[in-house]
């Protein structure tokens, strides 16, 4: 379970948002959503240790997060605005070092299948630079769907999916929920989950 | 069996499997990948080298050809064109991946992120700064250096290299996104290696004058041993402070 | 010293009148000790028998290259504190010293270069002092070079008190690496190093110039934070207040 009391956050001198707190149980999903600049992306980055809230705390567990906290951050993966991959490698290279990154490193026939999930199965044998913004948000994807982590924090990860990407999503979403993870999502655009799992927090 | 031994025994049960995300996992998971990236843009680190020798060449087109004024500067001259260029390729350690979001998988990972970053180091200096090392021979003959010079003056650049790139990743990191990237490095970085020139190209001086180059050498030496406990705690301050 | 709350002036709004207060003590302090001072070392100071008039540069020169290098130091020591309790106004002392210390620094090396000049015959002899003063100078560019590239004060303040966290480690290793080279290439004639046996009076000068220089680099350092703090409080609401009263 993960918990924010209090949180506030600044970027340079502006305050972007203060005393927001939330609490997301397992199985739940909590969307964040706001208008651009309302500090979503912020407040998803303290959840996943990247940056520092100016006051207020974290919990994970029932116990308060530090600065690096071991156990919080094994539980995490994050989708960020950026992707992560490397455009010197292939698609499959890319899965295999983010999965590594997490200490569960797949067999190339688990990372072929995952890809062809998501699409992507002719997609390895070239460099990722080749590839366009929705094929690379496509390998998110698949790493969504070989990742055992409990907490999802995912900064938009609708952009630049096409409607059968987001359809992948959301089913993904609603299995990682049904079996008991938790996810924190920043979108713009409306997700169809289901709704008594969802609670909407807008910034 | 003795009690000591069904104590270790009982140990080892209940020990708790090796976590998966200790820091010598780290430092072979960002070795691997960066190598692997090294290897695809080898082009790249080709250019690189080629601003090494070109560096070198001017000096004799600048000061004159006479044997004995460049057999006095050489070793001066190696070490200052090793200098720019591992300046000139220390952006690379952090830029692409700040950009492309996996230096942020990696902050937010639950690996120790001076393992990641040493990894990184590491893969760099294997790609620019070994090189360096292996070609400074060849470009000494010109120079006029001995063989023993040119042994010595290789195995500082070893060493030296290698607390240069240390150093420099706490620049990178310091100067990630930052306006005037290059030329800024440049300024934070060079006045710290001060000391590595002066006791590298100091070797080679005492070996002409005679001298054992082993003070100068274990000096190194401990500088790159303090710079391999150092740096990578402060360059990950440093890339944390660029991430937040 | 012990009775006062030093966290009561952590905050900006809390410290900024202290330092309007202190400013005019501080300036008084240094005005009357330098006037000591430069009238002890240029009229009361007896001429050198090696060196003539020429030396009485020192009584500039030593206190500055002292200065630059204790505000370094001082510097780094509220760069540490700001890293350790998070706090801006520590950063913004470092902030404040920074430009001052720099000047120090450059004083050092001119003065240096003109004692040189008619005492040994050269501007600049690359000996083991001058040598470090000059990559000191480097040190402060380079933190305050650092501090203006970025645009975020709080990402600024940070990474620009790391910088000078690891230049201070690395201040005695420069020092002792650049005193290792000067003394293995002593082709030079000159020994800058060696100071002309000093006479009592010499020495008392240079301790009131000393202490006139520290005086003067709390004064302006006090005057340059105040400028920081209006600047990077302005949305506070006692600034505010401030500019119409």
């Amino acid at each position: 379970m993960l918990e924010g009391l209090e949180l506030s956050a600044q970027r340079g001198e502006t305050l972007i948002f203060a005393g927001v707190s939330f609490t997301l149980r397992a199985g739940t999903a909590l969307v964040v959503t706001g208008a651009n600049g309302s500090g979503k992306t912020t407040l998803l980055r303290i959840a996943a240790g990247l940056s520092t809230a100016q006051a207020g705390e974290l919990f994970w567990n029932s116990t308060p997060v530090t600065s690096f906290d071991a156990r919080l951050r094994e539980a995490t993966l994050y989708v960020g605005h950026a992707t992560g991959l490397k455009d010197e490698l292939d698609a499959r290279e890319n899965l295999q070092s983010l999965l590594s990154l997490h200490g569960t490193p797949c067999t190339p026939q688990t990372l072929d299948a995952a890809l062809q999930t998501v699409s992507l199965e002719g997609a390895s044998d070239r460099p990722v630079r080749y590839l366009s913004q929705g094929q690379r948000r496509r390998i998110g994807l698949a790493r969504l769907l070989l990742s055992a982590r409990p907490l999802w924090v995912l900064d938009e990860p609708a952009t630049a999916l096409d409607a059968a990407g987001i359809a992948q999503l959301e089913s993904m979403l609603e299995r990682h929920l049904a079996a008991k993870g938790m996810a924190m999502i920043s979108t713009h655009q409306p997700l169809a989950l289901s709704p008594e799992r969802v609670s909407v927090m807008t910034l | 069996m003795s009690a000591v031994g069904d104590a270790a025994e009982r140990a080892l049960e209940t020990a708790p499997a090796a976590s998966p995300f200790g820091a010598w996992q780290a430092v072979a998971w960002s070795l691997a990948r960066d190598l692997r990236i090294a290897v695809r843009t080898r082009a790249e680190l080709g250019v690189q080298l080629l601003f090494y020798v070109i560096v070198i060449m001017l000096f004799p087109l600048s000061v004159g050809p006479e044997p004995a004024l460049l057999r006095a500067i050489g070793p001066g001259v190696a070490w200052v064109a090793a200098l720019l260029a591992v300046l000139l390729s220390l952006p690379r350690l952090f830029a692409a991946d700040f950009a492309d979001g996996s230096l942020e998988q990696m902050g937010a990972s639950a690996f120790p992120l001076p393992a990641l970053i040493t990894g990184k180091v590491a893969a760099h200096w294997i790609a620019t700064g070994a090189p360096l090392v292996l070609l400074s021979p060849v470009l000494a003959l010109p120079f006029g250096l001995s063989g023993e010079e040119s042994a010595i003056l290789a195995l500082g650049l070893l060493l030296g290299t290698g607390i240069l790139s240390l150093l420099g990743a706490i620049g990178a990191a310091l100067t990630l996104g930052v306006r005037g990237g290059g030329a800024l490095l440049a300024l934070l970085v060079l006045p710290l290696s001060a000391p590595v020139l002066i006791f590298g190209a100091g070797a080679v001086d005492a070996v002409r004058a005679g001298l054992s180059p082993w003070p100068q050498f274990s000096l190194l030496a401990a500088g790159l041993l303090l710079a391999i406990v150092g740096a990578p705690f402060a360059a990950s301050a440093a890339v944390r402070i660029a991430l937040d | 010293m012990t009775g006062i709350n030093w966290f009561k002036y952590s905050a900006p709004s809390a410290f900024y009148p202290l330092a309007v207060r202190s400013v005019p003590w501080f300036a008084a302090i240094a005005a009357v000790l330098a006037a000591i001072g430069l009238y002890l070392g240029f009229a009361v100071a007896p001429t050198d028998a090696q060196q003539g008039e020429a030396y009485r540069i020192i009584f500039i020169h030593v206190p500055a290259a002292w200065m630059s290098m204790f505000i370094y130091v001082v510097m780094a020591g509220w760069c540490a504190l700001s890293l350790v309790f998070n706090t801006r106004l520590s950063a913004m002392m470092a902030q404040a010293l920074a430009p001052t210390g720099a000047w120090f620094t450059f004083i050092a090396l001119w003065t240096g270069a003109f004692w040189g000049k008619p005492t040994w015959g050269t501007y600049w002899a690359w000996d083991a002092r001058m040598t470090s003063e000059l990559i000191l100078l480097f040190l402060y560019f380079g933190y305050i070079a650092l501090r203006n590239a970025i645009d975020d004060p709080r990402r600024a303040d940070r990474a620009s008190a790391l910088l000078a966290l690891v230049g201070v480690v690395n201040v005695p290793i420069i020092y002792f690496s650049v005193k290792w080279w000067n003394t293995l290439h002593q082709g030079a004639s000159v020994s800058v190093t060696a100071a002309p046996t000093m006479a009592k009076i010499m020495l008392v000068t240079m301790l009131i110039m000393a202490l006139a220089a520290w005086a003067y680099t709390i004064a302006v350092a006090l005057k340059r934070v105040q400028a920081i703090i209006l600047e990077r409080e302005r949305n506070a609401g006692w600034v505010g207040a401030l500019a119409t009263a």
